[in-house]
């Protein structure tokens, strides 16, 4: 029970009830990604709107379980007004949080600092199965954010 | 043992305390005795597999410390007693589904093995642009994703028969669709998201009646029912092992030996000819002619133990005692505020699937897991039956004959822990 509140901290469960920017797609959005985990059906699209290489607006829309839902909720606050060289950097910080290791297997130590808020899905490390719900909203953030650099090399 | 086509309907006639004691069955499954964060392991995921007993791991052990050695092609003493096991598992098989013939028993590597087989050798070199495949809308991927295969290699279209909002399958809409252009029915016997048990007898009756072959797809049937394939007059019935107490990777397709001495091989390669030259090759007879390669025999072995196990009992008092145990689960749920059971229909098997209102399944499967409770939550491989009730995921609560009320009641303990913690 109460390592279930480890992991379903109030901070979660409020962001699960009401998540931010949500159901949101700023009138000016110009990176959009679609994002799925097909295990369990979660699915998301993540709006943003990018100016200058700065995050200025962020919304999300779909529906999954509170973990998957109270990540992205806590990302849109996080990481508006933000640059985008910085959102990727807290998804690694994140990423890091959440496996202990980076990309390439390597042992990470988090940044409380920069994670802030973000370090109440700590508790997602001790549910191997659900890493990927919490990440879902940040990979498809940056899959976005890649498209949009795509655009704007053309 | 009762063995008529209405076998699989609910049946409270046989008491279960006496015909039955799944207490004392328990011991004979060593996995159910571990502790899982904390509390007792209470497994309620048999639908995806079910533990194995005792009887089981043994006959595994026993195999690769003594008889271990290839089957159909030594005639030194290994070979020949794991060869004479093997076989005799064959025939293990065909009397816990009463077939004819050993022939009609083709080892496969499981259900979904088993569908792509009669997909690729009995329907590819049949079916043309205008045939028509039956299927339901309650199948498993396995069950739809060989057919579209087959379609996409064909030209052959697929049809859906429908479900209503109780999960019970329109069979007006089945007997409208049955038609001249259907060339085969695939439905599964027990639908392993909803638990209904399909009127299959009925449906292959009506097949039949235009000629038309129909598959029976099994998997979440044979741990919970007899299933006798000549009383059904199924033309192919498909099963896995390892939900029937017996290791992964094995499985069976049980197919009328008239269709397979007819059929196309599935897979090319030893064990399965008679005469190989680079001109011509004569297939072995039946069942080997399917049989390619060496098979799993470890599986197979685990698989007649498994099959010894079950004889020992008896499958109506399994049936009876899990309906019971069903029947208690689903009053106990439904009697909880919030809780969506998706699945109702009158005839149901050994599975319970529900939805709790504001928490997604994912959630209820990880509070249970906190509670020692194994439980599945998703799609269950039946996304269509999702998209029906327009859901992402179920959670769902599958029984087996080592089940028991307190099981149950740990659930519905848990479900409270579920929405203390939302409720917060
Ligand atoms: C109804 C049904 N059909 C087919 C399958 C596929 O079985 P397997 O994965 O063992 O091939 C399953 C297993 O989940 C099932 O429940």
């Amino acid at each position: 029970m109460n390592d279930m509140r480890d992991l379903y901290e109030e901070l979660i469960l409020d962001h699960n009830r009401n998540p931010r920017n949500y159901p949101k797609k700023p009138t000016d959005c110009n990176c959009t990604a679609h994002g799925h985990n097909p295990l369990c059906g979660d699915e998301f699209i993540v709006n943003l709107t990018v100016e200058d290489g700065v995050i200025k607006d962020i919304g999300f829309e779909g529906a999954g379980c509170a973990i998957s839902t109270a990540s992205a909720s806590l990302m849109t606050e996080a990481i508006i007004g933000m640059q985008v060289e910085k959102a990727d950097e807290l998804f690694s910080q994140v990423r890091h949080l959440l496996t202990d290791d980076d990309e390439n297997g390597e042992q990470q130590h988090t940044d409380k600092d920069v994670l802030g808020k973000l370090s109440v899905l700590k508790g997602v490390k001790e549910y191997p199965m659900r890493v990927k719900c919490a990440t879902l909203a940040w990979h498809t953030m940056h899959a976005a954010l890649l498209g949009e650099k795509d655009s704007t090399t053309e | 043992m009762n063995s008529s086509p209405h076998m699989l309907e609910r049946n409270f006639t046989v008491d279960p305390e006496q015909a039955l004691d799944p207490k004392a069955l328990r011991a004979d499954f060593p996995a159910l005795y571990q502790e899982v964060r904390g509390h007792p392991l209470v497994y309620l995921d048999n639908g995806a597999t079910s533990q194995k007993p005792r009887a089981v791991i043994d006959s595994i052990r026993h195999y690769y410390e003594r008889d271990n050695s290839n089957v159909h092609r030594g005639v030194h003493t290994l070979s020949e007693r794991a060869t004479l096991a093997y076989e005799g598992v064959r025939k293990k098989v065909r009397n816990f589904f009463n077939a004819a013939s050993i022939r009609e028993i083709v080892f496969v590597r499981g259900t979904t093995e088993a569908i792509n087989l009669v997909a690729q050798s009995y329907g590819r070199p049949r079916f043309s642009a205008g045939d028509e495949i039956l299927i339901t809308e309650m199948e498993h991927h396995s069950n739809i994703v060989p057919w579209q295969l087959l379609c996409q290699q064909t030209g052959a279209s697929l049809k859906v028969v429908p479900f209503n909002e109780a999960g019970e399958l329109d069979l007006d809409a089945y007997h409208q669709l049955l038609g001249p252009k259907t060339r085969l029915v695939a439905v599964v016997h027990v639908s392993n998201s909803l638990g209904t048990v399909n009127p299959v007898a009925e449906m292959i009756a009506a097949a039949h009646q235009l000629e038309v072959p129909v598959l029976v797809d099994g998997a979440q049937a044979v741990a919970h029912r007899k299933v006798d394939v000549q009383a059904l007059d199924c033309d192919f019935y498909t099963c896995s092992g390892h939900k029937l107490f017996a290791p992964t990777g094995i499985g069976v397709l049980y197919a009328k030996e008239a269709l397979l001495a007819d059929m196309e091989p599935y897979q090319g390669g030893g064990d399965m000819i008679s005469r190989v030259s680079f001109e011509e090759t004569l297939y072995n007879d039946l069942p080997y002619k399917f049989e390619a390669g060496t098979p799993n025999i470890a599986g197979v072995i685990g698989l007649g133990a498994a099959l010894d196990y079950l004889e020992q009992l008896d499958m109506a008092a399994i049936g009876a005692h899990e309906d019971e145990l069903l029947h208690y689960a689903t009053t106990q749920l439904q009697a909880l505020p919030g809780i969506r059971l998706i699945g109702t229909a009158a005839a149901k098997a050994s599975i319970l699937s529900f939805c709790i209102e504001g928490v997604h399944p994912h959630d209820i499967s990880t509070i249970l897991d906190g509670e020692g409770i194994a439980i599945r939550a998703g799609h269950h491989c039946t996304m269509p039956v999702m998209t029906h009730y327009g859901l992402s995921a179920t959670a769902r609560a599958s029984f087996a004959l080592y089940n028991n009320r307190e099981d149950v009641d740990a659930l519905v303990a848990g479900i409270g822990k579920v929405k203390e913690i939302f409720q917060s």
